[in-house]
């Protein structure tokens, strides 16, 4: 508790306490009003001060207003103990509101907690100065010791690691670091002492990028939050009206009728009214829940960039995925070889050397399958065949790796192979030699994210890639998908999901996942960008709404679920708040519920929301 | 021109009070009042000067909400 609140609960346990003697007490006439003011000023002066403030400043409708003139009234038709406790409680609800949200706050600021507070930079000299990481330039060198975050990203330099990047994906297997290898900052060092050159500033490092955007992330207002602005807007003014008719409109029909008027019964009913009518509970629980879900999913690796992507998200019933990177590895490895006249780790060595001088993803599978670097020397008389492969002298025998067509422009028969991939085929010496098969493995996991999608309530999955329509349609059968687009080009991709949007029923939502990488204008298009393996990717962080950090394919569905129960809390707290509110309404004007409902209807509705709503920061297990 | 600013306020209604308050101020093109994370973002007009601005802001906000506070 802070200092305020700390007064706030000292004068709410004076009050009280003082409440409860006067009780006791036998007290009559003008001394029992004048010792009741005392508890009542004590606890609620302040309600009185920013009532008239309010006023002043043409502010009429506000709820120190409502609560000034609900006690005021309460007081004057003489009953004391229902206008002192009514201000005490209002009093009590509101220390709890902020003494709950600032505790949030801070549990979901630690959950976030990868801000480093510091940097080691190594001087010239050798020396080791702590300094703010604001200060260090690119290109410095800085050196992080086991056991703490690395404050800027970088390469490193010298040494060897393990690093946690829980705090970061939500993986919590450790990453293996060596000289040279990329690392990003929020990561924490485990075993090694390291150096590493920046490369970048530490407000453009990963770390600042990505606690700025959580940060912000609630400022992007959802629709259920501007509902209840609006809501807010009507209902405050819309019930002062109705108490004003309610203290009116009964008495003066009681008279026109020939009937006692009854005016206290009314006023006290349109006060209780007045009690109702403040939307605190609709006002802190909505953005409450949004912030509580958006921390609870940055905790998981998932960044949502808003509360109305978190909206757009729960709503998604089509799921438009890119192949490459998202759903394969983006990788190519030989996965086997046949049909081969010699052994088969020498046609791989043939094809690896006369692909040498190539840097095609194809060439370097060969090489990586060859697994050693080829020696240039062996290789002489390099011809590139464009678009068919390519004919080179290796060890002085002419060997040709390339496509069925290169091998009947060769004179020799290619054979084709019963699998679905990308083939090579070889000759050596103007003679068949056999074929290499090479694929973009599926990722680990694609499978189950897919079957996850569908229980999560997805009802379409659609593949898109550039890649051939065999292969695309030999991945699209093995994970079981609904739908695949093949051969497409970047641009065409836009199309392609402007036609899945067209196509979709208006309250349904799309979404698109692709690696960041070249896709960004069909991030933009989708309903709902989601960015994969993010980490480190700047354009990816950019151009998505919702970011995943790792490469997981299963993040999908677990920040659809995420969405899920972040909206299904925002509906359960719009719709209990109201319904209560009509309800005791309903029962205030009948004269069935009195002041002490009013106030548990105002301030009990609004800790049991903001208690829910915090519901929303726990995902974990989704 | 954007900047971030960190507020101090009690209640999300009043927060919301805030944002009209400061959206109505001159020299303002947009704001937008985070009351989770206890900042306002102001999108000031062209040639606006922060400093005079934001003094105008926080006045308008006190009229608003009495005790709120903003750092600028």
């Amino acid at each position: 508790m802070n200092k305020k609140q700390k007064k706030m609960l000292l004068r709410i346990l004076l009050s009280a306490a003082l409440l409860g003697v006067l009780l006791l007490l036998p007290l009559e006439g003008w001394l029992r009003f004048a010792l009741f003011l005392i508890p009542y000023l004590i606890v609620g002066y302040d309600i009185l001060i920013e009532a008239f403030e309010g006023i002043r400043n043409g502010q009429p409708f506000d709820e120190n207003f409502l609560m000034a003139v609900a006690t005021v009234g309460a007081l004057a038709l003489g009953e004391y103990t229902e206008g002192v406790a009514v201000m005490l409680l209002y009093q009590t609800g509101e220390l709890f509101q902020s003494y709950a949200v600032g505790k949030s706050r801070r549990s979901i600021g630690a959950l976030m907690d990868i801000r480093p507070d510091s940097a080691n930079l190594l001087g010239e000299d050798g020396e080791i100065r702590t300094v703010d990481p604001d200060e260090v330039e690119i290109g410095s060198v800085i050196v992080v010791r086991p056991g703490e975050k690395i404050p800027i990203d970088g390469v490193i330099a010298k040494g060897k690691s393990s690093l946690d990047t829980a705090a970061l994906t939500g993986e919590s297997i450790p990453r293996e670091v060596k000289e040279g290898s990329e690392v990003i900052s929020g990561c924490i060092n485990l075993s090694g002492l390291i150096e590493i050159r920046t490369t970048k500033d530490f407000g453009e490092s990963t770390v600042s990028k990505i606690l700025d955007l959580v940060e912000n992330a609630t400022s992007r207002k959802s629709k259920s939050e501007n509902f209840i602005s609006k809501f807010a807007r009507i209902y405050t003014p819309a019930v002062c009206f109705g108490a004003l008719a309610l203290f009116l409109l009964p008495p003066l029909a009681g008279l026109l009728l020939d009937r006692e008027a009854q005016w206290s019964v009314w006023l006290y009913r349109a006060l209780t009214f007045l009690v109702i009518s403040c939307p605190c509970a609709l006002v802190i629980s909505i953005p409450l829940s949004f912030f509580a879900g958006i921390g609870g999913a940055s905790a998981n690796g998932i960044l949502i960039k808003g509360s109305n992507f978190m909206e757009t998200l729960s709503e998604v019933r089509t799921v438009v995925l890119d192949k490459t990177g998202t759903l394969t590895e983006g990788n190519f490895e030989v996965s086997g070889v046949h049909h081969s006249t010699i052994e088969d780790e020498k046609l791989i060595e043939y094809a690896a050397h006369a692909e040498v001088y190539s840097s095609h993803p194809i060439s370097r599978s060969l090489i990586r399958a060859y697994g050693r670097e080829p020696e240039a020397s062996r290789v002489s008389d390099v011809r590139e065949e464009s678009g068919r492969g390519v004919i080179a002298k290796v060890d002085g025998r002419e060997v040709a790796v390339g496509s069925a067509k290169l091998m009947r422009a060769l004179g020799c028969e290619p054979i084709d192979c019963s699998h679905v991939g990308t083939i090579v085929h070889v000759a050596i010496d103007g003679s068949y030699a056999g074929h290499i098969l090479i694929e973009d493995l599926v990722k680990d996991g694609a499978q189950e994210a897919i079957e996850s999608l569908r229980r999560s309530g997805v009802k379409k999955i659609v593949m898109l890639t550039g890649d051939v329509r065999a292969v695309a349609e030999d991945v699209a059968k093995r994970l079981k998908l609904d739908e695949v687009k093949s051969e497409l080009l970047p641009a065409d991709k836009v199309g392609a999901v402007e036609e899945l949007l067209a196509a979709q029923p208006e309250k349904e939502k799309l979404a698109f996942v692709g690696d960041g990488i070249n896709d960004a204008p069909v991030l933009a298009r989708a309903d709902i960008g989601i960015a994969m393996g993010a980490l480190g990717s700047d354009a990816a962080i950019e151009a998505a709404d919702v970011v995943l950090m790792d490469d997981e394919p299963g993040k999908i569905a677990k920040a659809i679920r995420i969405s899920r129960k972040c909206l299904r809390i925002v509906k359960e707290n719009i719709w209990f708040a109201i319904a209560v509110k009509l309800l005791c309404l309903a029962l205030g004007a009948l004269g069935l519920a009195g002041m002490w409902a009013a106030i548990f209807a105002d301030v009990g509705v609004m800790v049991i929301a903001v208690l829910n709503a915090l519901r929303a920061l726990h995902v974990k297990k989704l | 021109m954007k900047k971030s600013f960190k507020i101090e306020v009690d209640c999300a209604a009043c927060a919301l009070k805030m944002e009209e308050a400061a959206k109505k101020t001159e020299g303002v093109k947009d704001a937008s009042v985070n009351f989770m994370a206890l900042k306002m973002n102001v999108e000031f007009e062209e040639g606006a000067d922060v400093k005079s601005t934001m003094e105008k802001v926080l006045k308008n906000c006190r009229k608003v909400e009495r005790d709120c506070e903003i750092e600028f």
